[in-house]
């Protein structure tokens, strides 16, 4: 019976690693690549463990094409972005799990009815307002493109948790004479971190990669953002292997740390404050 | 001001809001409402307005009313520039990357979740591992895949399917229609894998371990467990993620974009991407509006069809 067991452990363990390498393999191929001199033909065999150290690719591309600009671009909209959604969230969270006002409900139904809708279908019409509202071109435009996509999901998102939270606080607030202002400041916001770390999270990783509205709307070069880099970089650099998967790697180094720092935010290893998608 | 608080004091008998606390809760919520109105429901709406145009972008230039065009143009059109049969090439696409790409990520998903269930050392590991290209950007990814299928013997997978003397020659992969959608779905499995496994192994966790020890004292194998026990009572978990991947399939648009930017011959579009190239290509805003609508329609009906039948079949 125990060999049994440890047969079964011993073939789980097997199929899993062989996943896990179908899963990491292309990533550790990019890297070898990369760190690789002279890669203008494809090299044969593939190379997935570094033969050598060779940083002249990530040189490249961070210096002479732009792509610390284009990572900075990255970072300033990804930020300004998750700054102001856990703000406009946290805030509408509270306002709508916790105060009585006219029109609460239908407000809220329409928020859960645009969710069900892909939002990417809403692209080319949003893409007209923006012109009409003089935003094409602008990190205004697709910042308030971001934001307002994620209203209706954030904040169902964090009603949920608010609403959980007894009254109790809230009225002893009150009775002392605080404001609702106090109450959201000093009681729910310190409630709400561990989901607001994670929607913090989400919404960082989310901006960073969006490749869509941003390959759309803006059109100055040194405006872009990472991932219409990367694209833009591949059609002129087609065969020049090393230096695309360096810069495609640029983009996705802070994604990795993000994600190894706050892994059980993403596994589930806890029932709670698990992200969905 | 003190006239308002009054009339507001006598309507309050009638009225169960108090003025201070709608004031609140517009202060609280009005920012979130109105940028929701105004980037997000308007051009919704806004959209289906321009389906019935031939719309034009430039401000304060009129955009013509030509009622059903773009829908005849899309449905029925023919000849030498007839668009419709490139749009029932995106939609067959678009439809088979439902078929493939949400079977094939969901069962591949449960079989890994299973894995690591029944798994006693190592589980935190391989869940980390096998959600890196979940989190990965699809950017990076469908530049990575453009390489490793490339059509030369050195490319990753024609060099390990050389290896494993599966093929002699290398295969053209981004050349031929039916192997270019191939890798599209490749794409989409292999990246959305770790997200199913995820989702299962925390529903799992949740399934009471007093109902698998009845069924062992009963003498049930694992098979029977599994399709007896674990699968009715995961249903809310497979409703949600058959729903999410459906709408995952019916997104897919960087993939075609970066890899085979629609070719051969536009035999990759996928709905998404056709909807993208006409806006932005081709500049035909109120075709491109009409083909969103016509794919909303298809997302939602299909999203709606699969709820319906779990439910019925519970």
């Amino acid at each position: 019976m125990k060999k049994k067991k440890i047969a079964m452990q011993l073939g789980l363990q097997v199929l899993l690693i062989g996943a896990s390498i179908l899963a990491i393999m292309p990533f550790l191929y990019m890297l070898a690549t990369a760190l690789t001199k002279d890669t203008y033909t494809m090299p044969n065999p593939p190379i997935l463990i570094p033969k050598e150290f060779y940083t002249g690719n990530f040189v490249s591309a961070w210096t002479s094409n732009s792509f610390s600009r284009y990572f900075l671009n990255s970072l300033f909209v990804s930020l300004v972005t998750m700054v102001l959604t856990l703000a406009i969230s946290t805030a509408s969270a509270y306002g709508f799990a916790k105060l009585r006002f006219r029109g609460r409900n239908v407000i809220f139904n329409v928020y859960l009815f645009s969710m069900m809708i892909p939002a990417v279908l809403a692209l080319v019409s949003q893409y007209t307002v923006l012109n009409g509202l003089n935003l094409i071109d602008t990190y205004r435009g697709l910042i308030l493109l971001y934001i307002s996509g994620g209203i209706a999901g954030n904040t169902y998102f964090l009603k949920g948790f608010i609403e959980q939270l007894p009254n109790d606080y809230e009225e002893s607030v009150m009775i002392d004479g605080g404001s609702r202002f106090t109450v959201f400041s000093r009681i729910i916001l310190p409630l709400c971190r561990p989901s607001i770390a994670t929607l913090a999270i989400l919404s960082f990783m989310g901006t960073w990669d969006e490749f869509f509205a941003a390959l759309t709307i803006i059109k100055t070069a040194s405006k872009r953002t990472l991932p219409i880099a990367i694209r833009l970089f591949q059609g002129q650099n087609a065969t020049q292997w090393g230096l695309v998967f360096a810069a495609a790697l640029i983009a996705l180094i802070p994604i990795l740390i993000i994600y190894i720092t706050f892994q059980k935010y993403f596994i589930k290893e806890t029932d709670d404050g698990g992200v969905k998608g | 001001m003190e006239f308002s608080d009054r009339l507001k004091k006598l309507n309050s008998k009638k009225n169960k809001y108090s003025w201070s606390e709608t004031r609140d809760a517009w202060l609280f919520t009005g920012i979130g409402v109105v940028l929701f109105l105004v980037f997000v429901l308007y051009p919704q709406v806004k959209n289906f307005y321009m389906a019935f145009t031939e719309y034009n972008i430039l401000p304060g230039q009129p955009s013509r009313f030509i009622g059903l065009e773009n829908f005849r143009t899309m449905f029925i059109s023919d000849g030498a520039l007839g668009e419709s049969k490139y749009f029932w090439v995106a939609f067959k696409n678009s439809l088979w990357a439902v078929i493939i790409t949400v079977p094939g990520q969901l069962i591949l998903g449960v079989m890994l979740a299973t894995l690591i269930h029944n798994l006693t050392r190592g589980r935190l590991l391989y869940k980390i591992l096998l959600y890196i290209p979940v989190i990965s950007s699809w950017i990076v990814v469908s530049v990575l895949f453009k390489y490793i299928f490339q059509d030369t013997k050195g490319a990753l997978v024609n060099y390990a399917l050389i290896q494993a003397n599966l093929i002699d020659t290398p295969i053209a992969w981004l050349q031929n229609a039916t192997t270019a959608n191939i890798v599209i779905w490749a794409l989409c499995i292999w990246k959305g894998v770790g997200w199913v496994m995820i989702i299962y192994t925390a529903a799992l966790q949740s399934v009471p371990k007093s109902m698998y020890e009845v069924a062992k004292i009963e003498g049930a194998n694992a098979i029977q467990t599994f399709f007896k026990i674990t699968i009715p009572l995961l249903k809310e978990t497979t409703i949600y993620s058959i729903v999410q991947l459906t709408i995952g399939a019916f997104g897919i648009m960087i993939q075609v974009i970066m890899i085979t930017g629609g070719g051969p011959m536009g035999k990759t579009e996928t709905l998404n991407s056709y909807m993208y190239s006409q806006a932005f290509s081709q500049f035909k805003f109120g075709y491109a509006s009409a083909v969103s609508i016509v794919m909303g329609i298809v997302v939602i009906g299909i999203t709606l069809i699969q709820r319906r039948a779990f439910k019925e079949g519970q």
